[in-house]
């Protein structure tokens, strides 16, 4: 058994290859690719779940972009030179107060979702690659190019997004700039091949609806002579067909392998999601960066974005003593001590931490002065209270400076919080006074506050 | 027939709506390009491009390889049905090592430590410990499966009339 009676089978389908002193054809040969797995339907059906999944990465990364209202100040503004691409930027609202964290959970979420999907794709097409000729009309040859800036594109923004919240910046620049000009390269090229693409993938599905995937023999039908080639695909006459005209024996059927693809998804996601939930849920996500265990217990012990000693803040700038918060506005500067701020009106609000790297906490209690309590220290009526410019104590980081709008700051939720959980705050949530607003970027939420400028945001 | 003057710069060509269309990509993905590229051109191009290039030359022809190995191996044995055993496994704990390689492989272990103010300790057990239970659930399966099948064989000549000789 084993080798010998396969040699025939071989020769039959070998279109004239016994003839090649070669012993394998080149990959630019249809023959070379040999999973009976390839063809129309198992790419169309990746290409459908990708459309759809790639068009709700690319608008949650768009809506993520304008929640760092990036048009307010330069300071929120990783990247200045936008110019139309930032057509779409709007005031980002207050409500809901888990718009952000919803946003970002799905954004980051799905993308590793979606990892085995667009995986499997490119496997799926990887014999278009080496295709020849290389192009059969100027028309054809551009879009050859376009797929360069689709698959470049699609890896390029996925790889900086794993990469990025795993804190591993080995990308070569700024994050923000990398990932939201990729995604613009990368979405020129999705939309023109979905254009192009997409029709042929919807007719695939509709004409072979369940004849193809149930037509392929189950696992383990070893013994089962490989399924005949699917009816011929719907493509131009001169497109070459991903149908392997020398199948190997499957090992699997269609159905089976997307079940592993699916399987996949499944398993990133279930060990990923986790990470926006405190408690139980937050073990759940075992390999997620802010899955499994919290960084402490008590009030304070949920998960933290940059600890203060990372950000080199000491006990001795932020002590009762030292520490003195600014409020600056048109009715000049005022000096207030932690002790000073608790005399003030306090107020409670239930907000999450959202971070832009895809985690969050349930909501925490804060308890705090209102900012349009402290624009009216400053000569602001509390109900005109205007945007405003915070500073921390933090010395290095992209985000020491940051700018909240006036929507932000005249929503009664936003705090200058001072106690969170029933406890004071500690050094890591941003001792003595840090800012929670709801439905803001988590690094807009400043920790270690010293200066606030109302009015005025440069 | 060949196809004469005209017809044949329109093969050349190809469809206008689609050099329309791909006109307005590249028109887009300059605009952006040259922002991507702005800060360290090379390095970017070298990304983008170097991640097409090492996934379709690399990543892929080496796990194609891997799988082929699988088959082969369950093949030479005897028992091609087992390969799924291997396979489906083995391809879930790769993904979640090359989506999480980073984290598990330890070399962010001191900045995640030093932001989050979370142990990196846990995840290379983790993935260890997933990658058991996977192996193992798909060891278990292929034992009962293997058992319920031999029992249903066992029946079924149990069952058969006797035969006539």
């Amino acid at each position: 058994m084993g080798r010998e009676p396969a040699r025939p089978v071989r020769r039959a389908y070998g279109l004239g290859m016994a003839r090649s002193p070669r012993r394998w054809p080149p990959p630019s040969s249809p023959a070379f690719w040999r999973s009976p797995l390839r063809g129309p339907w198992f790419t169309s059906v990746l290409g459908v779940v990708l459309l759809a999944g790639i068009t709700v990465l690319f608008v949650t990364g768009l809506l993520s972009y304008a929640a760092y209202n990036p048009d307010l100040s330069p300071v929120n503004d990783k990247t200045p030179d936008k110019g139309i691409l930032g057509f779409y930027l709007f005031s980002w609202p207050t409500d809901p107060y888990w718009l952000y964290r919803l946003n970002q959970g799905v954004h980051v979420t799905l993308g590793i979702t979606l990892v085995p999907v667009l995986l499997a794709k490119l496997w799926s097409v990887v014999p278009r690659l080496f295709q020849m000729p290389p192009a059969r009309s100027l028309a054809h040859a551009l879009e050859r190019l376009s797929l360069l800036l689709l698959v470049g594109g699609a890896l390029f923004e996925f790889v900086t997004g794993v990469l990025n919240i795993q804190l591993d910046y080995v990308f070569p620049g700024s994050f923000y700039p990398l990932h939201f000009y990729g995604a613009w390269v990368f979405f020129a090229a999705f939309v023109a091949h979905v254009v192009l693409r997409a029709p042929t993938a919807v007719r695939n599905l509709r004409r072979l609806r369940g004849s193809e995937g149930a037509s392929a023999p189950p696992p383990g039908a070893t013994g089962s002579p490989p399924s005949p080639p699917p009816v011929s695909p719907p493509v131009s006459a001169a497109e070459p067909s991903l149908v392997s005209p020398n199948p190997a024996e499957p090992t699997v059927s269609r159905r089976g392998a997307l079940g592993l693809v699916g399987g996949g998804s499944l398993l990133l996601f279930a060990t990923t999601v986790g990470q926006n939930f405190d408690g139980p849920l937050r073990a759940t996500a075992l390999l997620a960066p802010h899955g499994g265990a919290e960084p402490g217990s008590g009030p304070a012990g949920f998960q933290i974005n940059k600890t203060a000693a990372s950000r080199g803040i000491s006990a001795a700038e932020t002590s009762e003593e030292a520490w003195r918060l600014a409020v600056t506005g048109p009715g000049g500067t005022v000096r207030l001590s932690r002790a000073d701020l608790l005399r003030l009106p306090l107020n409670s609000s239930a907000l999450p931490i959202a971070c832009v790297e895809g985690w969050s906490t349930s909501d925490q209690w804060w308890r705090g002065v209102r900012l349009r309590d402290l624009a009216a220290l400053v000569g602001y009526e509390a109900d005109a209270a205007p945007d405003v410019l915070v500073e921390s104590l933090q010395r290095r980081g992209a985000f020491r400076r940051a700018a909240l709008r006036a929507n932000q700051v005249r929503d009664p939720r936003s705090l200058l919080a001072l106690d969170v959980n029933g406890e004071p705050l500690t050094p890591d949530h941003g001792y003595p006074a840090r800012v929670i607003a709801p439905a803001v970027p988590g690094v807009l939420n400043t920790k270690w506050v010293a200066r606030m400028t109302f009015g005025e945001l440069r | 027939m060949r196809p004469t003057g005209p017809a044949r710069l329109r093969a050349a060509v190809g469809s206008p709506f689609q050099l329309l269309l791909l006109a307005c990509t590249f028109a887009l993905a300059g605009y952006a390009g040259v922002r991507l590229l702005a800060e360290d051109w090379f390095g970017v191009a070298l990304w983008f491009v170097g991640a097409a290039v090492l996934h379709d030359l690399v990543l892929l022809p080496l796990y194609a390889v891997l799988d082929r190995t699988v088959v082969r191996a369950a093949g030479a044995v005897g028992r091609q049905e087992l390969t799924l055993y291997v396979r489906v496994p083995a391809a879930f704990s790769g993904l979640l090592l090359l989506v999480w390689f980073p984290l598990i492989s330890g070399r962010v272990a001191d900045r995640y430590r030093s932001f989050t103010g979370l142990s990196p300790d846990g995840f290379l057990a983790r993935w260890l410990l997933i990658t058991a239970l996977l192996f193992g659930g798909s060891a278990l399966l292929m034992v009962l499966r293997l058992r319920l099948q031999r029992r249903r064989l066992r029946r079924a000549t149990k069952d058969r009339p006797p035969a006539v000789h």
